[in-house]
This record gives C-alpha cells, sequence and structure tokens, in this order.
C-alpha cells in the first residue's frame, strides 16, 4: 500500500455529501435546469414588453386570435392581446404563488407536526386539536370568507387594498392557511417514530437542544415524506390558484396567471386550442420538474437510495 | 482511588395508568472511581438500563443525588458534565443516524458542546476512525454500510470524542455476534487503559462481566441486592439471588446440574413489589421474617467491600 493510500480520507462536511449525491442524480439535475430555464422564460417578459413595446393588458379587438407573426410570436388571444408575453407575466405570478404558498404553508405544517410530535403531551394535543378543527372547517365558505376580508380593516392602506399587491398576496394566504393540515399530521407521525430512536438520545445526553435535535436528526430523517407532500403540494397550489382566480379573490383578469388563462381558454378549446394548450403545457411541465427535484432532493437525502 | 461518580439514595418512578407508580429504581447507592469497571447485572426489567440512563442524564431521577467529581448534578452543573458522561447504546443499528455520515456522528457531541471548530471537529473523527479500528474511508460514509461490530465502534467513537470520563454501556455487546463481541470487549478495554476512563457496564451477560469489570453490582426489581468485588462476588456470592444468577450461567462441558441454582418463577410486577425483601417470593433460603422486614444493604462478614442486603447471608 503507497504512502498516500494510508491517510485517511479526508471527512466532508453533510451538505456537501447531500450535494455530492444529488448530483448524481440525473432526472433531479434536469429538473433543476427546466425549472431555472421556467424562472427565466417568465423573468424575460420585461426585456420583451420593453424590446418589442408590447402592453400585456391593453385589448385589440381588431387581432383578435391573429395567428403567429413577428413582434407577436405566439399570436394574440380572444382580447386581441399578446400570447407569449401574457404567459411570461402569468407564469412570474403562478410559480410565485406556487412556490410562495407550499413554503409558507408548508413550513407551517412542519413546524406545527414537528412540535407536537416532538413535545408531545400537551402540546400534542393542542396543536392536533387546533389542526382537526382547521381541517373540519369547509372549506369553499371559508375561501369566500377570507377572500372577502376588508384589508382597509386590517390597517392596510387603500392604495395596497386595491392594488394587484393584495390580491397576490391575499391568494398566498389564503391557500397557506387552509394547505398546512395534511402536512402537519404526516409531519407528526414520522417525528414519532423517530423522537424515541437511540441516536437522538445520544444527542440528549450530549445536551443537545430540542431545536438541535429536530433540525439535525429528525428533520433529514423524515425529509422524504415531506418532500413527496411538498413536491405534490406545488402542482395543486398552482392549480388552486386558478379555482379561486375563478371564484374571484386573488388574481383578478386582465392581470394574467396561468391558472385564469387555463380557465378561459375553457370556452374557446374548439376555436383557439393553442390558448389552453400552452398554459397547461407550462403547469405540466412545472409539476413534473418539481416532483422529479423532489426524487432527487430525497436520494440526496437518503444515503441508502441506490441509482 | 479518586470517586468519580457518586450514585445516593437514587429512585426512579414512573407513573402508570391507574394512579400506580411504578418503581423501576428503589433508594440504590453506588459509586465508581476513576479508571474503575463497575458491572450493573440483573435480569430484564430489575432497572439496570434505568439507572444507566438516570446517570448519562436522560432520566432525571424521582428522588437522590448524583454526584460528579464531587459536583451534586443539577440543572446548573449537568450541562458542563454531560461532555464527561457519554452513552453506548445496546442496539448499534438505532444507535446512529441513517441519514448522517460517520464523521458528522462521531463529531456530534463536539458540535454540540461547541467544542473547538468545524475543522479541528473532523479532524478529531478522523483520529477516532483509526483509534477505533475503523476503515480509513469510513468517515464520508452512512451507517448501512456497515456491520454490527463495526457500528458498535462508530458508536464507541461518538462517546470518545468529548474525552469522557466515564462511559454508560449499556449491554453494548449483547446485539452483536460472539466472535465480534470479544473484539468489541478488547477495543474498550484498551481505550480505557489509555484513556483512563471509567466505565458503568450495564449486562446480564455474567462471562463478558468477568472479562472486563473491578466491581459488580446486582440488581432486583429496581433494588441493589449486592455490591462487591469481582473475585470476592463471583467466589463467593453472600446474596441468594447472586447465587442463583451464578449458577444459571451455562457452561461448555459441565452438567447442568439438577434444578440447582435455578430461580423459581418470574420476577414480580414491580408496580406491586412484595413486601419485607423483595426476594422472598422466589428466595430459597426465605423465612418469616422475610416478608416483614426490609434487609439492609451491609457488610459481608470480613469484608468492607463487599456488602448485600439479605437477613441470612452466607
Amino acid at each position: 500500500m503507497s504512502a498516500t493510500m494510508m491517510k485517511t480520507e479526508a471527512a466532508i462536511g453533510v451538505w456537501r455529501l447531500r450535494w455530492r449525491r444529488f448530483r448524481k442524480h440525473r432526472t433531479g439535475m434536469i429538473s433543476l435546469v427546466i425549472l431555472a430555464a421556467l424562472i427565466l422564460f417568465v423573468l424575460a417578459a420585461y426585456p420583451m414588453q420593453w424590446l418589442l413595446g408590447i402592453d400585456p393588458n391593453a385589448a385589440d379587438l381588431f387581432s383578435r386570435f391573429d395567428p403567429p407573426s413577428p413582434g407577436h410570436y405566439l399570436g394574440m388571444d380572444e382580447a386581441g392581446r399578446d400570447v407569449l408575453v401574457r404567459l411570461m407575466i402569468g407564469g412570474q405570478i403562478s410559480l410565485l404563488v406556487g412556490i410562495l404558498a407550499t413554503l409558507i404553508g408548508g413550513m407551517v405544517g412542519v413546524a406545527i407536526g414537528i412540535s407536537a410530535g416532538y413535545f408531545g403531551g400537551k402540546v400534542d394535543n393542542a396543536l392536533m386539536r387546533f389542526t382537526d378543527g382547521m381541517i373540519a372547517l369547509p372549506l369553499l365558505p371559508l375561501l369566500i370568507v377570507l377572500g372577502a376580508i376588508d384589508l382597509t380593516k386590517l390597517g392596510f392602506s387603500q392604495d395596497f387594498a386595491r392594488s394587484g399587491a393584495a390580491g397576490f398576496w391575499r391568494i398566498v394566504v389564503i391557500i397557506s392557511i387552509v394547505d398546512w393540515t395534511a402536512i402537519a399530521r404526516l409531519v407528526r407521525a414520522a417525528t414519532l417514530q423517530i423522537r424515541e430512536r437511540d441516536y437522538v438520545r445520544a444527542a440528549r445526553a450530549a445536551g443537545a437542544s430540542a431545536w438541535y435535535m429536530m433540525a439535525t436528526h429528525i428533520l433529514p430523517n423524515i425529509a422524504t415524506p415531506i418532500i413527496v407532500s411538498f413536491t405534490l403540494t406545488v402542482g395543486r397550489v398552482i392549480l388552486s390558484e386558478s379555482v379561486l382566480s375563478f371564484l374571484g379573490f386573488g388574481i383578478v383578469p386582465p392581470t394574467p396567471s396561468w391558472g385564469n388563462m387555463l380557465n378561459n381558454a375553457q370556452e374557446l378549446v374548439t376555436t383557439a386550442p393553442a390558448l389552453a394548450v400552452y398554459p397547461g403545457l407550462l403547469i405540466f411541465i412545472t409539476v413534473i420538474a418539481v416532483n422529479f427535484l423532489g426524487d432527487g432532493l430525497q436520494h440526496a437525502f437518503d444515503p441508502r437510495s441506490e441509482r | 482511588m479518586t470517586e468519580l461518580l457518586n450514585i445516593e439514595n437514587i429512585s426512579v418512578h414512573f407513573p402508570s395508568p391507574g394512579g400506580r407508580v411504578v418503581r423501576a429504581v428503589q433508594d440504590v447507592s453506588l459509586s465508581i472511581a476513576e479508571g474503575e469497571t463497575l458491572a450493573l447485572v440483573g435480569e430484564s426489567g430489575s432497572g439496570k438500563s434505568t439507572l444507566g440512563y438516570t446517570v448519562a442524564g436522560l432520566q432525571p431521577p424521582t428522588s437522590g443525588t448524583l454526584r460528579f467529581e464531587g459536583v451534586p448534578l443539577t440543572s446548573r452543573t449537568w450541562p458542563a458534565a454531560r461532555r464527561k458522561i457519554q452513552i453506548v447504546f445496546q442496539d448499534p443499528f438505532g444507535a446512529l443516524d441513517p441519514r448522517m455520515p460517520i464523521s458528522s456522528t462521531i463529531a456530534e457531541p463536539l458540535l454540540i458542546q461547541r467544542i473547538g471548530t468545524s475543522a479541528s471537529r473532523m479532524a478529531r473523527a478522523e483520529e477516532l476512525v483509526q483509534q477505533v479500528g475503523l476503515p480509513r474511508d469510513a468517515l464520508n460514509r452512512y451507517p448501512h454500510e456497515f456491520s454490527g461490530g463495526q457500528r458498535q465502534r462508530i458508536a464507541i467513537a461518538r462517546a470518545l470524542s468529548p474525552n469522557p470520563r466515564l462511559i454508560v454501556a449499556d449491554e453494548p455487546l449483547s446485539a452483536l455476534d460472539v466472535s465480534i463481541q470479544s473484539q468489541v470487549l478488547n477495543l474498550m478495554k484498551e481505550v480505557q487503559e489509555k484513556l483512563g476512563l471509567s466505565y458503568l457496564f450495564i449486562s446480564h451477560d455474567l462471562a463478558v462481566v468477568n472479562h472486563l469489570v473491578d466491581r459488580v453490582a446486582v440488581l432486583y426489581l429496581g433494588r441493589l441486592v449486592e455490591v462487591g468485588p469481582r473475585e470476592a462476588l463471583f467466589g463467593k456470592p453472600a446474596h441468594p439471588y447472586t447465587e442463583a444468577l451464578l449458577a444459571s450461567v451455562p457452561r461448555i462441558g459441565r452438567k447442568r446440574a439438577r434444578n440447582a441454582g435455578a430461580i423459581k418463577g418470574e420476577m414480580p410486577s414491580p408496580l406491586n413489589p412484595p413486601t419485607g425483601c423483595v426476594f422472598h417470593t422466589r428466595c430459597p433460603r426465605a423465612q418469616p421474617m422475610c416478608s416483614e422486614v426490609v434487609p439492609v444493604l451491609e457488610a459481608v462478614a470480613g469484608q468492607g467491600a463487599h456488602q448485600a442486603a439479605c437477613h441470612f447471608k452466607e
């Protein structure tokens, strides 16, 4: 054995090992690239508008359903607006809603579930009865009530309450509020399984805080179900945004989102099928890419998975 | 020898449904000197693991005091003591986080105690991997790639990383193959000689105990029934329970003595322990007084260090 082989291989931090494993996951890496491309695509709305001088919300009834042409690469929609630019701007909103609502709702769910599971006893009882209560609330009336809340009464200014941003945040908050319960229950059950393992006890004997235990031992060991449920949630949130917009809350036309573009195109499916295909395809690609990204993350977190 | 750990009148009780109380450990006093190995032996349910967890700071005692290096352990003094008292568990498969590479696992007590920088902790992990005799490339691998014996070596390395003075070993060999047991046992001996550690060695395997320990404490139903130097206790047990325990060790080449030494019946429930001497329900020497008067732990005739709690010690 040579002298260099005798030396112990240098130890590498756990995050670098995870990144190494993630890089080996081909579909995960491809998904990361696709998602990056999608983000670039939706951000390209600004230079496109500026370069081509297009107003995405300006209707032009003389050019309804125009086919693709130079300057309007994907043609015009039923109100004579540029489809490509609207897809880009709608994508900004849909992706942001999807990611933000999933992250906020997911983090609330993980925090509640892990606290309930880890601390147990009274904390568990209180948090889980609260969760049950949220699950028991009928969804649609709740959404209508939340959608009808007058933001000026909550201390926001008139200007903000009427702006598009208010609609955007309203929808993020509404979806986050109703969408964390499933994750909370899942995380609680998974935490209960891990809590009494000897490696958690060993860390406790060494003086670890509850926070350390949750972050270092429990979260990585329950990452698989969390990631699966997060990736499924992103797709669902993008679609529920369109449902909410259809009900008149949140993203209201003329501001586009993939969800409301898809909704509008439903009635036109025979005359202009392309208008449904574009946003549908983009939602599809996003959901698939997020799912494969989740696969890659699972692979990175679970050293036993082989590929 | 200076005293490292002193266990003084420790009791651990658990509430049980119906308002009753499980007395898992009842009024146990013991001490461990520096560099000494004390074995805690007894049947399952005797409270030996519970007492071990109390010493490791995982199970607060219901009453009694732990004194470490002369300092009583309270919520204020525990944090500093934690790095000097480490624990090795029985099941090497549950003891290591499957999602954590070996380097981080070994360095974990250092990270928790905020000792050193991340580079110095990794260097310590590299040093320990070699010290416990693991393959050189172990550091960046995960627990599932190792056998039970190797995992127990990793668990020992983790326990050694903050330079502890006392290691609580909760049946560290009983989940391992017999051929591996002696290797891990030798490793434990080796590091003890090198570092001058003390062990609280919890075991039901008296053959293993005979190889490693200096003193033996026998627990029955949460009570300390006999304690003494290994040779004295194994050579001339004073308590009938210890006698029976020793007689029940199977040995190759020895015909099983018929009935001799076999303990009658099952251990009574710790929810409802017998009155008087807890062992009287199964004791061959039991007399009427045994069910009434609780025997005190006192020195066996002529030997100060060897104590037993029996009205009719031999």
